[in-house]
C-alpha cells in the first residue's frame, strides 16, 4: 500500500515537471517578443537600428583584426591565394573561412586589392544600455530648434503623467458604465419576460461585428451638434456603445446559466427584480465580470483610434502621447518602445488585482455549463 | 410594499388623506429625479469648464460617471417599483435592457443603417447607383484576395488562438505557478499595438543581401545562424499571411485563455476527483469531463475570435499596410474610407463584412436555444 502511495507520488512529481516544462516552453515562446521590446527600450536609437537586440547578450561575432593588402603583382581575375586559402575574387567577396577560423572578406571592389580579416571573438554583455528613453518618455520629450534670434532652445513636449491620469479618467468609467448596462440588460435578456425580447437580443448581438470605423463620423457629427466633443463624457459614451453587445453577449451567456432555484426561491421570498439583481447576480457573476472588466480595461486603455477622434488633443491619453512620441517621420522608436513598457504596467496591475476572482470553488455545483 | 401604500387611503377612506399621501407620492417622484438631474448636470458643467487641478477633475469625472450610472438605474427603477404592480411587471424589463439597447442604437445600430444607404450610394454619396458597390466587393481582384485572406485568418487564426488558450488555461490549472504562466501568456494583450507593432516590425526586419550586412531581424538572425540566407519575409506571399496571423495569435491567446481558464474553474472539484478515483488517465477527463463543461464557453471564445479576426485590421496595417498580398476587409473598408474617400465602396465592404458574421450569429442563437438559455 504504501510503495503504491509512493509510486503514484513520484508519477504525480514527474507528470509535474512535464507540465511545468511545457507552460514553460510556450511562455518562453510567447515572452520572446517582449523580451526583445524589453531590451530595446533601454537602448538608444543608432544601436536599435543597426544590431539586432540579442546582441547585448554574450554571444560569438567576427570582428576584423587586420587587412591585408594584396601585392600588385596578384591577378584579382584569377584564383588568389591569400594565407593558405585560395578562392576567386567573387568568393573572396561572399567572405571565406580560413582553416584557422579566421574570416576573409574582401573590401570594397576589387581594385581595393584589400581584405578584411575577421576573428571570432567573444562578446560579453552589450553595457551601452541607459534610462535615457524612459527619463524622456516620463518627463516629456525634449524638442531643440534654433529661434529666429538665433538662440537654441529647448522645450519639452507633454510628459505622460498628465496622459496618465486622462487615461485614467477615460478607463475607469468607460469600464465600470459599460458592465453595469450589460448585467442589467443581460438580466434583462435572461430572466425577465416581454415582448421582443428575442429580436432584441439577436439585434443586440448581431452588432457585434459592425465595424466601428462605420460609427465614427455619424456620431463625430452627433457629438458636434451635442457639444460633447472633447468631453470625458463623449469618450465613455462612445466605448460603451463600442463594448456593450460584446459585455451583453458575455454576461448573458454567463447569468443565463444560473441555477433557476436560486432565482426562483428568491422570487417566492418576494425580492424584487432589483434587489435579485444586486443582491444575488451581481455577486454570483463576479467571475465573468471580472474577466470581462479585464477585457475592456485593456481595451480602453490601449484604444488610440477612439481617443484620438472624440478627445482629440483636449485631454490627451498615454496612446495619443505615445503616438506622439514616435516624431513625424516614425524615427523615435526607442522611445516608443520605453513608453509602452510604461503604459503596459496598469493593465497587468489590474490583471493580477482581478485575477483572483478566478477561483474555484466559487461557482461549485451552481454552473451547468 | 406597493400593495400595501395602495390599500391604505381605500381603508381610511377620507379625501383629504388620499390627496395628501398621493400627492406627497407624486411630489417625491418628481423631486428626486429631478434633483438628480440637476446633480448630474451641475456635475457635467463643472467637468467640461473648470478650471481646477488635474487630478481633482479626474477624480471627480471618475465619481461623476460611474455613480451617475448608478443612480441613474437605481431611481429610474425606484420610479418604476412606484407604479401599480401590472406596470411594474411590464415596464421593469425595459429599464433593465433599455439602456443598452438605447446606447447600442444610438453607436452601432444607427450608423449601420446609414452604412446600409451609403452603400447603395456613389463615392461622394450624392447618386443612386444600385448595386455597382456590391459587384465591385465580390468581383474586384483586391477584394477576391481579401476574402481569401480573412478567410486564412479565420481558420487558423481562431483554431490556433483558442486551442493554444484551452491548452494553457488547462495546463496553468494543475500547475502550482499558475498566476505566473497567465500573466506571462497574457503580457502581449497589455501592450498597446501602437508598441507591439514595433517589436514584430523588429522581429521580421530585413536589410537586404550585401557584404557585411547584418540582420537586425530575430528570425532572419535565425535563419542565418542555422546556415539558411535571410529573407524579406513579410513581403513573400502566401507566407507572410501566415506571419501576421502568428501575431495575432500571440495577442488573442491570453483573451481565449483568461476567459477559458475561468470556466474550467467553475467545474465542480468533486466531478474530477470523482473521475480520478475511478481510474480515468488526464486525457479521458479533460475529452469526457473539461471539455463537454465549458463547451458553452468555448463557442462563446470561438465566436468572439471568429469575429475579432473577421474585424482585424490593426495587424495588418501596421505591419505591411495591406500589401504584398495580405490586404483584408476591414483594412480595404479603411482604405476605401479614409485614404480613397469612396465611402459607397468602403459601406459595401462594411455589409459584406457584417454579412459574413451572420452564419456564426445563426449557429450561436441555435446553441442558446439548445442550453435552453432562453
Amino acid at each position: 500500500m504504501a510503495a503504491k502511495t509512493q509510486g503514484f507520488q513520484k508519477q504525480k512529481r514527474s507528470s509535474s515537471i512535464l507540465l511545468n516544462l511545457t507552460l514553460s516552453i510556450i511562455c518562453f515562446i510567447w515572452l520572446l517578443p517582449v523580451i526583445g521590446l524589453l531590451v530595446t527600450s533601454f537602448r538608444n536609437s543608432t544601436d536599435i537600428f543597426t544590431s539586432g537586440w540579442w546582441t547585448i547578450f554574450p554571444h560569438r561575432e567576427y570582428q576584423n583584426t587586420r587587412q591585408i593588402v594584396l601585392d600588385p603583382s596578384v591577378d584579382v581575375n584569377g584564383p588568389i591565394t591569400v594565407e593558405g586559402v585560395t578562392a576567386t575574387f567573387d568568393e573572396f567577396r561572399d567572405g571565406v573561412t580560413a582553416p584557422n577560423g579566421e574570416q576573409l572578406t574582401w573590401y570594397g571592389n576589387r581594385r581595393t586589392r584589400t581584405i578584411d580579416v575577421a576573428e571570432r571573438v567573444w562578446v560579453g554583455f552589450n553595457t551601452n544600455l541607459s534610462l535615457k528613453n524612459y527619463i524622456s518618455v516620463l518627463s516629456g520629450k525634449s524638442v531643440t530648434f534654433t529661434d529666429a534670434t538665433g538662440r537654441e532652445v529647448i522645450t519639452r513636449g507633454p510628459s505622460l503623467g498628465s496622459a496618465f491620469l486622462n487615461s485614467l479618467a477615460v478607463t475607469i468609467p468607460a469600464t465600470i458604465i459599460p458592465i453595469l448596462i450589460a448585467a442589467f440588460a443581460a438580466y434583462g435578456f435572461a430572466w425577465l419576460n416581454f415582448p421582443g425580447r428575442k429580436l432584441l437580443f439577436i439585434l443586440v448581438v448581431a452588432m457585434l461585428v459592425v465595424p466601428l470605423q462605420t460609427a465614427l463620423v455619424p456620431i463625430l457629427q452627433d457629438y458636434t451638434r451635442l457639444n460633447l466633443n472633447g468631453t470625458f463624457l463623449a469618450i465613455w459614451l462612445a466605448h460603451t456603445g463600442f463594448g456593450l453587445p460584446l459585455a451583453v453577449y458575455l454576461l448573458f451567456n454567463y447569468i443565463a446559466l444560473l441555477p433557476r432555484e436560486i432565482l426562483e426561491s428568491a422570487f417566492l421570498d418576494g425580492a424584487s427584480n432589483f434587489t435579485i439583481f444586486t443582491q444575488l447576480i451581481l455577486p454570483l457573476s463576479i467571475p465573468a465580470l471580472a474577466s470581462f472588466a479585464i477585457f475592456q480595461f485593456l481595451w480602453v486603455w490601449n484604444d488610440f483610434l477612439v481617443a484620438l477622434i472624440f478627445l482629440g488633443d483636449k485631454n490627451r491619453v498615454v496612446t495619443s502621447a505615445l503616438a506622439n512620441l514616435v516624431g513625424e517621420r516614425g524615427q523615435d522608436w526607442h522611445l516608443l518602445t520605453a513608453g509602452a513598457f510604461v503604459s503596459m504596467l496598469l493593465p497587468l496591475i489590474v490583471f493580477l488585482a482581478l485575477q483572483r476572482y478566478f477561483v474555484r470553488g466559487m461557482m461549485a455545483g451552481s454552473v451547468k455549463g | 410594499m406597493e400593495n400595501y401604500v395602495e390599500d391604505k387611503p381605500k381603508r381610511k377612506g377620507g379625501v383629504i388623506t388620499w390627496l395628501v399621501t398621493n400627492l406627497s407620492r407624486i411630489l417625491i417622484s418628481l423631486v428626486v429625479p429631478i434633483g438628480l438631474f440637476v446633480i448630474l448636470w451641475q456635475g457635467f458643467l463643472f467637468l467640461r469648464d473648470s478650471n481646477a487641478p488635474q487630478i481633482v477633475l479626474v477624480l471627480v469625472a471618475i465619481v461623476w460617471g460611474v455613480g451617475g450610472v448608478a443612480a441613474l438605474f437605481w431611481v429610474t427603477n425606484w420610479l418604476v417599483e412606484k407604479m401599480p404592480k401590472e406596470w411594474t411587471r411590464r415596464i421593469q424589463p425595459y429599464v433593465f435592457v433599455g439602456p443598452a439597447i438605447a446606447i447600442i442604437a444610438w453607436f452601432l445600430f444607427i450608423p449601420a443603417v446609414r452604412t446600409l444607404i451609403l452603400s447603395f450610394q456613389n463615392d461622394i454619396s450624392n447618386k443612386w447607383i444600385g448595386f455597382a458597390n456590391y459587384i465591385f466587393a465580390f468581383t474586384d481582384r483586391v477584394m477576391l484576395d481579401a476574402f481569401r485572406n480573412n478567410l486564412l485568418w479565420l481558420v487558423f487564426g481562431t483554431f490556433f488562438s483558442v486551442a493554444l488558450g484551452l491548452i494553457i488555461a488547462v495546463l496553468a490549472d494543475r500547475s502550482r505557478y499558475e498566476t505566473i504562466y497567465k500573466v506571462l501568456i497574457f503580457i502581449p494583450m497589455a501592450i498597446s499595438f501602437v508598441g507591439a507593432g514595433v517589436i514584430w516590425k523588429f522581429i521580421y526586419a530585413y536589410q537586404g543581401l550585401g557584404v557585411g550586412v547584418k540582420e537586425i531581424g530575430l528570425l532572419n538572425a535565425i535563419v542565418v545562424g542555422l546556415g539558411g540566407t535571410a529573407q524579406p519575409w513579410l513581403t513573400q506571399g502566401p507566407w507572410n499571411n501566415f506571419l501576421l496571423i502568428i501575431i495575432m495569435v500571440w495577442l488573442q491567446t491570453g483573451f481565449a485563455m483568461v476567459i477559458i481558464s475561468s470556466a474550467v474553474k467553475g467545474i465542480p472539484a468533486e466531478l474530477l476527483e470523482a473521475a480520478r478515483v475511478d481510474g480515468a488517465n488526464e486525457f479521458r477527463i479533460f475529452f469526457t469531463i473539461i471539455i463537454p463543461s465549458i463547451a458553452g464557453t468555448l463557442i462563446t471564445v470561438t465566436t468572439t475570435i471568429v469575429i475579432f479576426s473577421l474585424k482585424l485590421f490593426d495587424v495588418v496595417y501596421v505591419m505591411t499596410g495591406g500589401n504584398f498580398g495580405t490586404n483584408v476587409i476591414a483594412n480595404e473598408f479603411y482604405l476605401q474610407r479614409f485614404t480613397y474617400g469612396n465611402a459607397g465602396r468602403a459601406s459595401a465592404i462594411a455589409i459584406v463584412l457584417l454579412i459574413a458574421t451572420t452564419p456564426v450569429m445563426i449557429y450561436n442563437l441555435r446553441q442558446f436555444n439548445e442550453r435552453r438559455a432562453f
